[in-house]
């Protein structure tokens, strides 16, 4: 390797390499507004999805969570002598998408979200409560804990797979 | 025959492409050689220390994964094992299998990132950067198929980790080990022999065996002066006694010997995770049972794995509450910074970017 060095062989050696990339090889990248891969069926979006009919207000959740972020106001009305949710707020500015929410609930009430592209444009809607929560065909579950709902959902794309090799 | 200059203080960073992050430093110059450099850290401090006195132990893991964001896994591990000693927790040998895998899945996610910059920082701008990047990305998305994100993981629990595989994780690793060898050949075979490379980094930045022991560096820059110490071999954790493997060390401690080391440590792994999954059991639990509000006894724990950039530590007191009374991490970036000043003085300030490159620091580690 030294008797050659300064005749710049390491170099031209070097450069067979990225002429193969370029001739030989498809692009790695995908064009991504209009191209969009199949995320992992895991997936920790940036949402929280909480299902009204399983909670019991047992505020698992929240002591589970790291940040704080999740609020739960449980029957203040005492008359009726019922335990009921109030209010289920949380403030998904403070929601780092751990997971560990849904890690504990212990009635799978609790669900991620699987989309990913969900920036508020007004700051009052990074605070999300009861309705805003719930599951809707916008605001799609994530399996994530979830083992029944990730095997419906669609398989990952891998770059593995991918064929970057020329025929 | 040198001209007497005055001396000249240059302030590179905080914000600036090669200081990988935050790191800024105040460089006094004569000419162009570097006297003396000062390094101004804490840009990045977010205190996550003291953040984890205010949560459960379970709950700092999340934390963890900010600290060095490039190799999350490996700090969720060494802090899990930490308080895996200090409770007494034992992890199902399927878990400990899995966490090996992982690790070293982590190490080379890691390693391709460092050479990647730092043959960026050379002056090879972007193009070996991308060709890791583009093996990074198959790492990455095996990762976010276990645990759902891409670069805060968040995978590992204390007694095992948080969710068993899918069913289509272990062909998918098994076709990226297939494919893995022959691409690091291509590094090699890009830049191995560069005359560029050769000239800009061999015989730059030397730190002596002796020198960086007594700044306690370790990982591949401890490595690459020709000294072999690798906690896997020295103080084998997990089932790191169960597997062959060599440890790469350098010859003479200069930037291209820890560029080598790394690449000859991805080789290491990718043999490491093969071994693994041959004896990987099939069947079994993931996760020892651990309350989810964990008590541990009074009493104090510490930990260290051989993480990618090199001895990550984790000290963890317990006062028998929901939370850790006290966390000290041993930040494997901020200690092999110390050598910097050594290794830069009389060198140019090109060099110095290369310097600081060939070191692979993180600075959410450096800074906390």
């Amino acid at each position: 390797m030294s008797k050659f060095e300064r005749y710049g062989l390491g170099i031209l050696k070097g450069m067979t390499v990225t002429i193969r990339q370029l001739l030989l090889r498809h692009p790695t990248v995908v064009q991504y507004p209009e191209q969009r891969l199949n995320t992992s069926r895991r997936i920790r979006g940036n949402e929280l999805i909480w299902s009204r009919e399983r909670c019991t207000g047992c505020a698992t959740c929240a002591k589970a969570c790291p940040q704080g972020a999740i609020e739960i106001v449980t029957s203040s009305n005492t008359n009726n002598n019922k335990y009921e949710v109030e209010t289920y707020r949380v403030d998904t500015g403070y929601c780092i998408q751990c997971g560990l929410c849904v890690e504990a609930c212990p009635y799978d009430a609790l669900f991620l979200g699987s989309s990913y592209e969900r920036a508020k444009y007004r700051r009052g809607d990074i605070v999300q409560s009861d309705d805003a929560l719930l599951e809707s065909p916008e605001r799609p579950a994530s399996g994530y804990y979830h083992p029944r709902l990730a095997e419906k959902m669609p398989e990952q794309t891998l770059l593995i797979d991918k064929i970057t090799e020329k025929r | 025959m040198a001209i007497k200059t005055e001396p000249f203080v240059l302030n590179i960073g905080p914000v600036h492409p090669s200081t990988h992050g935050v790191f800024r430093m105040r460089a006094t110059l004569d000419g162009e050689v570097v006297l003396d450099i000062e390094p101004v850290i804490g840009y990045l401090h977010r205190g996550i220390e003291k953040l984890a006195e205010q949560r459960t132990f379970t709950g700092f893991i999340p934390l963890t994964d900010r600290l060095d964001y490039i190799s999350s896994m490996s700090n969720n591990m060494a802090y899990c094992m930490a308080v895996e000693k200090l409770a007494g927790v034992k992890v199902p040998e399927r878990a400990q299998y899995l966490r090996v895998i992982i690790a070293e899945m982590q190490r080379i996610a890691n390693h391709l990132i460092a050479n990647g910059s730092f043959l960026n920082d050379c002056g090879a701008y972007f193009t070996p950067f991308l060709y890791m990047f583009r093996e990074r990305e198959k790492v990455v998305d095996l990762f976010e198929m276990l645990s759902g994100q891409r670069l805060t993981y968040n995978f590992m629990r204390i007694g095992g980790l948080s969710q068993d595989i899918p069913d289509e994780f272990l062909p998918a690793l098994r076709r990226f080990l297939d494919k893995m060898p022959a691409f690091i050949d291509e590094y090699d075979r890009l830049l191995k022999e560069n005359e560029v490379l050769l000239a800009r980094t061999r015989g730059v930045g030397i730190i002596t065996a002796e020198k960086a022991l007594n700044c306690s560096i370790s990982g591949p820059v401890l490595r690459s002066t020709g000294y072999s110490w690798d906690l896997r071999k020295a103080d084998p954790y997990l089932l790191y006694d169960r597997f062959n493997f060599d440890v790469p060390v350098g010859m003479q401690g200069d930037c291209y010997d820890r560029f080598r080391v790394r690449m000859e440590e991805m080789r290491q792994s990718v043999r490491i995770i093969e071994q693994a999954l041959k004896d990987l059991p099939l069947k079994g639990a993931v996760r020892a049972d651990v309350p989810q509000r964990l008590h541990p006894p009074k009493g104090e724990a510490y930990a260290h794995i051989e993480s990618p950039k090199g001895e990550l530590g984790f000290h963890v007191v317990s006062d028998n509450s929901i939370a850790p009374y006290r966390v000290h991490i041993r930040p494997t970036s901020l200690l092999n910074l110390t050598a910097l000043r050594e290794m830069v003085r009389g060198w140019k300030v090109a060099d110095l970017i290369v310097i600081f490159g060939s070191i692979d620091i993180c600075l959410g580690e450096v800074d906390r």
